[in-house]
């Protein structure tokens, strides 16, 4: 009987104004987010206070803004789907979300975006989930300063951290995720502005494209993810200084492009990777002002990529600098810095007065018997090199940095 | 004579480390251009100067061995005088000019003295190896020869029928293979040994779970730095022993 008097007068107050404010917590009149959620009208505003709420499947289907204080926790305990936007609108600020069901049949997220606009995601701690942030059909959104921890281990009962499906224009920012499948995954989502993201310690990729084009990232950092960042089937995609780092394995890339075309690729350190950027099957990309220090290989080339163009990079003391796995070769080197560069300059215009051969024989080799990556900087492949070097024939002679910089470029 | 030798050794690698730092501004650079030279002249060095030394002063170890002294002290005097004098000018005329340039506010600290174990590694063996050649060859000529064969076997021609079997027999799984080769010889070893700190980025690209457990782990460290514990007491057991027989 109490229940309904409240539940009638909180109708009243909120029939009598507009926009008005929900206060949620455990002793107060509404004690769950989905309560509030009913009572609420259009563009009110619930204020959750610090307590744990264990709910789980909150829909909300009007535009709301939700605000927590002091980070309440809403627990999903294993459940389900946690909170599902259906609405245009809607802001989601400050909550700390976990449990989030596992299933092998359904993506449960512990926040879904679903054919919205307008929404801001914001200030969230996700934690013990299956996947974070699930945008779909979506637009106009910002996803900005969450914290995803996952505690993911295999790939395939994992789920990725921010997925972004069919959805456009979304912009992520100052987001950080550890140990999900994916970092950030987007597929089919076009204009969306990734920004300043921190991306580590995640299953498989550290940010993961797929069929989406004309998207932007830019200062984010990858480092030690499974296999690095992924951008497949793609185009138009700018890259801007972004920091690859530390990604170990065999199967292991700072950066994978894979049919990837007129791309821009400036301004990124690659330290520390065993491969650098992987690339295959990618044409009409632009490199520069990127510098590769310490990788196993800085930049592998596999087949079918043609007119791209490598100018101005810095290539410091990488194990290889470029491998190619044929003779052919379609692409620009130009201006670029090499460690191991052993020329000179005698006009003293600061540009070497012979010719830069990236690819070495032993490269060649390794690809072909990768057991002798053991003999890596033994004097016999110095001299086989050197031999190679002087009369290409196992790798693309026309391969060449005709103005290879004597001094290491700064920007 | 010993000394004055070293002294040269001495001022060689001082010049050296000199000339390296302040040619190429970058710590890290020179440490791989330091790795090339470990790897090819020190061994060189060892056994060249071995060699000499027992041949020279062969009548005075004659002498000595007229006096009640102990064979093996006599030997491993030598052995020991000229591979500690040699790993001494290495040490100190590479780290000199390291530390004055700023090594240990570098990270490259870690990087820099397993070069310099690694070489006083091969002082040791190589020293070693040239004074077994000395010791069962009377003929100076033939002794230096074998000595430098020795070298040009161990540094490149090794290097090269290793690379050839890799790749006649590359469709077999190689990785114990290779680190077995790798294991039987000094100057591969310490080359891994390096790799291990240089190149792990590019070692990891290979899939083989005994490579993986190798090198990702500090079992490679610890096994390269047995072997080459190993490659040291071999032959110097072989002088004491070669000593205590032979007739002069």
């Amino acid at each position: 009987m109490k229940n309904l008097i409240v539940f009638i007068i909180a109708i009243f107050i909120a029939n009598t104004s507009i926009a008005q404010t929900i206060e949620v917590c455990k002793t107060c009149p509404v004690s769950t987010l989905t309560d509030a959620i009913t009572q609420a009208k259009d563009s009110d505003t619930i204020i959750i206070k610090k307590g744990t709420y264990k709910e789980h499947s909150i829909y909300i289907d009007k535009p709301l803004t939700i605000i927590g204080e002091n980070y309440p926790i809403i627990d999903g305990e294993k459940k389900g789907e946690i909170i599902t936007i259906k609405a245009d609108n809607v802001t989601v600020d400050g909550l700390f979300i976990i449990n989030v069901g596992t299933s092998y049949t359904e993506d449960y997220a512990a926040i879904r975006v679903k054919n919205s606009k307008n929404f801001i995601i914001q200030n969230l701690v996700l934690e013990k989930l299956f996947f974070g942030i699930y945008i779909e059909k979506s637009r106009d959104g910002k996803v900005y300063h969450n914290k995803i921890i996952g505690d993911a281990v295999e790939e395939y009962n994992s789920g990725n951290g921010i997925q972004l499906w069919y959805s456009k224009n979304v912009e992520i920012e100052h987001n950080y995720v550890e140990h999900v499948r994916d970092g950030i995954y987007l597929e089919f989502s076009d204009d969306c502005l990734i920004k300043n993201n921190i991306s580590t310690l995640n299953v498989r990729y550290g940010l993961h494209f797929m069929f989406s084009n004309d998207d932007i990232y830019q200062d984010n950092t990858f480092e030690n993810n499974g296999a690095g960042v992924a951008v497949m089937f793609s185009k138009r995609i700018k890259m801007y200084n972004n920091l690859f780092k530390e990604n170990w394995g065999t199967a292991s890339y700072g950066m994978l492009l894979k049919e990837i075309n007129d791309a821009e690729i400036i301004g990124n350190t690659f330290e520390d990777n065993t491969i650098g950027i992987n690339i295959e099957g990618s044409n009409r990309i632009t490199y520069k002002h990127n510098s590769f220090s310490n990788n196993g290989w800085a930049i592998k080339v596999k087949g079918a990529c043609y007119a791209n163009t490598f100018t101005e990079n810095n290539f410091l003391y990488n194990s290889f600098d470029i491998a190619y796995n044929s003779n052919v070769n379609d692409n620009v080197f130009d201006k670029n810095y090499w460690s191991s560069y052993t020329g000179y300059d005698l006009d003293k215009n600061g540009i070497g007065d012979i010719p830069y051969r990236p690819v070495k024989l032993f490269s060649y080799i390794v690809n072909r018997t990768p057991e002798t990556i053991i003999l890596l900087r033994s004097m016999f492949i110095d001299i086989i090199d050197f031999s190679e070097k002087v009369s290409p024939v196992f790798t693309p002679d026309d391969l060449l940095d005709n103005n290879p910089q004597i001094k290491k470029l700064t920007w | 004579m010993r000394s004055r030798w070293s002294y040269v050794y001495f001022a060689f690698y001082l010049l050296l480390g000199v000339v390296l730092l302040f040619l190429n501004n970058d710590l890290s650079k020179a440490v791989i251009t330091l790795m090339n030279v470990i790897i090819v002249l020190v061994p060189l060095i060892g056994t060249i100067f071995g060699v000499m030394y027992y041949y020279n002063s062969q009548e005075f170890t004659e002498l000595l061995l007229a006096q009640p002294i102990k064979r093996s002290s006599i030997f491993l005097g030598q052995y020991l005088g000229v591979a500690l004098s040699l790993s001494m000018s290495l040490i100190l005329g590479l780290g000199i000019p390291f530390v004055f340039y700023g090594l240990f506010e570098s990270s490259a600290i870690w990087d820099f003295s397993l070069l310099l174990i690694t070489g006083t590694f091969l002082t040791l063996i190589f020293t070693a190896l040239a004074f077994n050649i000395a010791l069962s060859n009377e003929n100076k000529i033939k002794g230096f020869g074998y000595a430098i064969l020795l070298w040009l076997f161990l540094a490149v021609i090794y290097d090269g029928l290793f690379l050839m079997t890799l790749i006649l027999f590359e469709d077999y799984p190689l990785d114990k293979v290779s680190l077995i080769g790798t294991m039987l010889n000094p100057i591969d070893l310490s080359r891994t040994l390096i790799l291990l700190k240089l190149d792990i980025s590019a070692l990891l690209g290979y899939t083989g779970a005994v490579f993986k457990q190798f090198f990702g782990t500090s079992f490679g460290l610890i096994v390269s730095f047995v072997m080459l514990t190993i490659w040291v007491v071999m032959p110097v057991l072989r002088i004491v022993f070669k000593s205590k027989k032979k007739d002069f």
